[in-house]
């Protein structure tokens, strides 16, 4: 009994803290101000807990395992969540449903938890659909705009789709080996055709939800139509559960399958980058341009996952660690933006700087660390990456990479230019920042420029993922 | 002496530059920091050849080495030798010259110095650097600056030369990130540029790796064909802002090209030399007769630029000791030379409001103090015997003559032509801008302020330090030139 609360506490946690939401909601209820502020110490105190008491082992029959690796990867969910709260404090306070928004988001963390911490096709399934459906709700919160509601359901329509082609794959391969546990199926992995078209629907599945070309088609929509705040959590901490949990199953279950998904990874990963990054260059649109310089970046994390190594593994944490910071840095601006003006156009922030020099400095700070420019941690956290990916010896694959990093350098410039040196006459007015959200950029512009100084947050990660 | 200061105050002076609210603060702590690094780069030369003459005879000083990231095996690893000290220096001379310089900026002077500070680290972090990672990221680092200051405080069509230059220096950027790749996982997985050198990394590993960062690094150089942004970012940036682009991120391509293309990939260097040697004859013949078409003083100098850093590249791929301990001297001239071009064209810009040579005339009537020194650098540019100039190039035409084959001497005659080119454009421009009848509007112009004379008095002392008394220089570089031409000598 013991062991089952030390090993599920990061799950625990978020459970009771949805329970106490939900308490509070049908008891009196709090004021928005009240309770966010209760939300915002809550998070803080489940990031906090994340660092004690972790044990490893396996739970009901090695459905469920955890290690240090998954503990620490939880850890840094936790810690954007807690950004999230921080960051988008002003339109949380006008937000109708405040405590139902939470409970949304807090359940889909827990789907992705569970997911992380699978240890059978089964389990992955269902925590995958929990970690699914609380978002496509979520993306419906604009509730007056009517893109919010077509964003939710192009969302939940796709993501339907791509779970049919994951239970259709989970089904072939149990069909050929018999087993759906993780432990289990390496051993009776051997390539035949059948195990290989099922591992390509399970391929599938991932890559959708990781928003891997060509299945990228929902995320632009899905992200201009949904809250700054949803885009946020989708693109950071949804695809940071998706990134973790399709490297180690890579890595551990489909080992024997290294040689076909090496090439799909391959592939898929210079049309990811390529195709990001030539559709980023012509956005007006600044969520739809956040949205396809992630999926530009989904293609950098598959170059440092194609390198089949621990090192692989520790530069896409490392990485993801990174992106949390640098892109809720840039969404919280924009949020702050688009929430006090409405303007959310490239253009609109012409001459941002000469009102707004704090938001302008993150923004650039965050945009240069998304392009990975030193001293920003970005730049750390691409080139491990990358040197990752080089450890195969395919060095035409890092040349493609490095030439795509040239490319979204030139998409992310266009927004420096906007703002730091493009005229307008209208510039966007300066806003009041509330204490909150400033906090939260000061500490991710911190950790932009820290994390990658302090060479011993890598080796920390390396060290657990070993 | 402890290198990390050489980083860590320009770092405290851009930190401290960003704290500041008034601009004058600005302004003074601006200068105090990179007045104290120009005398501890000082400093730095004195205790450097003390050491060399009490028979230190390792080939890296003061040397340190800390683990950075050590599943990679990249360390924090220091240490300078003769080639490192005289950039160095260069670099020091510039900023303090570039800083006093921009005096008078009134636009986000904050902001600027901040910016030309966080530049001069980066360039004080490359030459001191002995490993490739961390070399990369101070390379890296002096590429941004270079946008901002010329995309928000330039002239002209500076957005378009701003993303020019920066998308074109990234571009060579990943190049070098590529060949440095190769580098680390054909050579042992080691970064460390020492470690390299004493490995064999084999032949076709050095045959892939030479032309990506050879070339890599010579983008930031003008290495032809891939110069064209440096006419359009010289001209469009401010004065210090073109100072530092010719006068200091130029020598990062060339002495990256010395330091890792050839010294760690010498076999590479000898298959591809004749190349590179046709590339740099090229430049250097096209990028005289090219500012022999020009009007506007910035873009003479630009111009002039490319074929200077021909040079520089010319002197490398001779292959020969003297050659090489020329191009050295070439790099360090011309930081000077040209540093000392920009800001006193920006003395001339900022009084008459046009840079157009046919616009001006008889300005020495009302600025003597100014066209003195544009005679002098011009004379310098031209390859004056006293000036440094001369020096640097000779030293290469006589490490050239070393090479006794026709391919050679051909390339060599045709660098040696382009100094009559070079005599005729500097010739004229600076005729049309001193003599002549000077027009009525300029009658009221007044001769350089003090921060500007102290400036260009700064930048004048080291040119004719190196011109007259080129020993001292000479002595610094060729050691390290020595070691260079011993790995060439040895392979294949």
């Amino acid at each position: 009994m013991n062991e089952f609360f030390t090993l599920m506490k990061p799950e625990l946690l978020i459970m009771a803290i949805l329970f106490l939401l939900l308490f509070i909601k049908i008891s009196k209820g709090l004021a928005n101000d009240k309770l966010l502020q209760f939300i915002q110490v809550l998070l803080l105190i489940n990031f906090v807990a994340g660092f004690f008491l972790n044990a490893e082992g396996k739970l009901f029959d090695s459905m469920y395992q955890t290690n240090a690796m998954i503990v620490l990867q939880k850890n840094i969910l936790n810690l954007g969540m807690f950004f999230i709260s921080l960051l988008f404090t002003d339109w949380f306070r006008k937000c109708e449903h405040l405590s139902e928004f939470f409970m949304l988001m807090l359940s889909a963390l827990l789907g992705m938890f569970y997911m992380m911490s699978s240890g059978n096709l089964l389990m992955f399934y269902l925590s995958l659909e929990l970690a699914t459906i609380p978002v496509a709700a979520m993306s419906n919160f604009n509730l007056d705009k009517k893109v919010s509601s077509e964003a939710a359901i192009k969302m939940i329509l796709s993501s339907a789709f791509s779970s049919g082609i994951l239970l259709f794959g989970i089904s072939l391969l149990y069909g050929a080996t018999g087993t759906l546990s993780f432990t289990e199926m390496p051993a009776l992995l051997t390539s035949s055709p059948l195990q290989i078209l099922a591992f390509v629907c399970l391929f599938t599945a991932f890559a959708f939800k990781m928003s891997v070309v060509p299945f990228h088609f929902w995320t632009a929509d899905v992200y201009e139509g949904s809250p700054v705040v949803v885009t946020s959590f989708l693109s950071v901490i949804s695809k940071g559960a998706i990134a973790f949990v399709f490297v180690s199953t890579l890595f551990k279950v489909f080992q024997p399958l290294h040689d076909i998904w090496y090439n799909m990874i391959m592939v898929l990963s210079v049309m990811t980058m390529l195709i990001g990054n030539l559709f980023a260059l012509r956005q007006q649109n600044i969520k739809r341009f956040l949205a396809f310089s992630s999926i530009a970046q989904v293609g950098f994390i598959l170059v440092g996952m194609s390198s089949n190594s621990t090192q692989g593994t520790a530069s896409i944490i490392y990485f993801i660690c990174i992106y949390i910071f640098s892109n809720l840095a840039a969404f919280g601006v924009a949020d702050l933006i688009s929430f006090f003006t409405g303007k959310e156009n490239v253009d609109d922030y012409k001459g941002l700087y000469q009102t707004n020099p704090l938001l302008s400095w993150v923004l650039a700070l965050s945009l240069f660390s998304l392009a990975g420019i030193p001293p920003t941690a970005g730049f750390f956290g691409k080139l491990f990456l990358l040197s990752a990916g080089a450890t195969t010896g395919n060095y035409i694959f890092i040349g493609i990479a490095a030439v795509n990093m040239i490319i979204s350098l030139y998409y992310y410039l266009r927004i420096i230019r906007a703002v730091f040196m493009d005229k307008n006459e209208t510039p966007v007015e300066k806003i009041s920042i509330n204490p909150y959200t400033k906090i939260g950029l000061y500490i991710c512009s911190a950790g932009i420029v820290l994390i990658g100084l302090l060479s011993w947050v890598y080796d920390y990660i390396e060290s657990v993922v070993n | 002496m402890n290198l990390l200061l050489l980083i860590l105050i320009p770092l405290l002076t851009a930190v401290a530059v960003f704290m500041m609210q008034n601009n004058n603060q600005v302004r003074w702590i601006a200068f105090f920091g990179s007045a104290i690094q120009l005398i501890l780069s000082l400093g730095l030369y004195v205790v450097y050849t003390n050491a060399r003459n009490h028979g230190d005879t390792a080939q890296m000083l003061f040397e340190q080495n800390m683990p950075l990231f050590k599943s990679w095996n990249i360390n924090l690893h220091l240490g300078v030798d003769g080639i490192s000290v005289a950039m160095i220096m260069l670099t020091a001379f510039v900023v303090v010259a570039g800083v006093l310089m921009s005096w008078k900026m009134e636009k986000m002077t904050k902001e600027f110095y901040f910016l030309l500070i966080l530049l001069s680290m980066g360039a004080y972090g490359f030459f001191i650097s002995l490993d490739l990672f961390v070399l990369f990221f101070f390379l890296e680092i002096a590429v941004i600056p270079k946008y901002l200051l010329i995309g928000v405080w330039g002239s002209g069509k500076k957005e378009y030369s701003a993303n020019k230059l920066a998308l074109m220096l990234m571009t060579g950027s990943a190049l070098v990130l590529v060949g440095m790749f190769i580098l680390y996982f054909g050579g042992g997985k080691s970064f460390d540029i020492l470690q390299l050198a004493q490995t064999t990394i084999p032949t076709w590993t050095q045959h892939i790796c030479f032309p990506l960062l050879f070339v890599g690094f010579g983008v930031f150089t003008a290495l032809f064909p891939f110069h064209t942004w440096v006419p359009d970012g010289h001209s469009s940036a401010p004065t210090a802002g073109s100072m530092f682009l010719a006068g200091i991120s130029m020598k990062l391509g060339g002495y990256g090209c010395l330091r890792v293309a050839t010294y760690l990939l010498p076999e590479g260097a000898k298959e591809y030399a004749n190349i590179i040697l046709l590339l740099s004859a090229i430049a250097i013949l096209y990028g005289a007769f090219a500012t022999m078409m020009q009007k506007d003083l910035k873009y003479i100098n630009a111009y002039s630029s490319i074929s200077h850093c021909g040079f520089v590249l010319l002197g490398i791929g001779m292959l020969t000791k003297v050659a090489i301990t020329g191009a050295i001297m070439q790099m360090v001239s011309h930081g000077l030379m040209t540093a000392l071009f920009f800001a006193v064209i920006g003395i001339i810009y900022e009084r008459t409001h046009t840079r157009q040579v046919n616009e001006m005339g008889g300005l020495l009537k009302v600025m003597p103090f100014t066209i003195t020194l544009l005679f002098i650098v011009g004379l310098c540019s031209l390859g004056l015997p006293g000036l440094s100039g001369f020096v640097a190039e000779m030293t290469i035409f006589v490490g050239s003559w070393e090479n006794p084959d026709t391919f050679h001497r051909i390339v060599t005659v045709a660098g040696c032509m382009s100094i009559v080119v070079t005599a005729v454009y500097i010739l004229r421009a600076i005729g049309r801008t001193a003599m002549g009848p000077l027009k009525e509007e300029y009658n009221n112009l007044s001769d350089a302020a003090w921060p500007e004379k102290l400036a260009t008095i700064i930048l004048l002392v080291g040119i004719i330090a190196i011109g007259v008394a080129p020993f001292w220089l000479n002595d610094l570089v060729s050691p390290g030139a020595e070691l260079i031409m011993q790995k060439i000598q040895m392979a294949k």
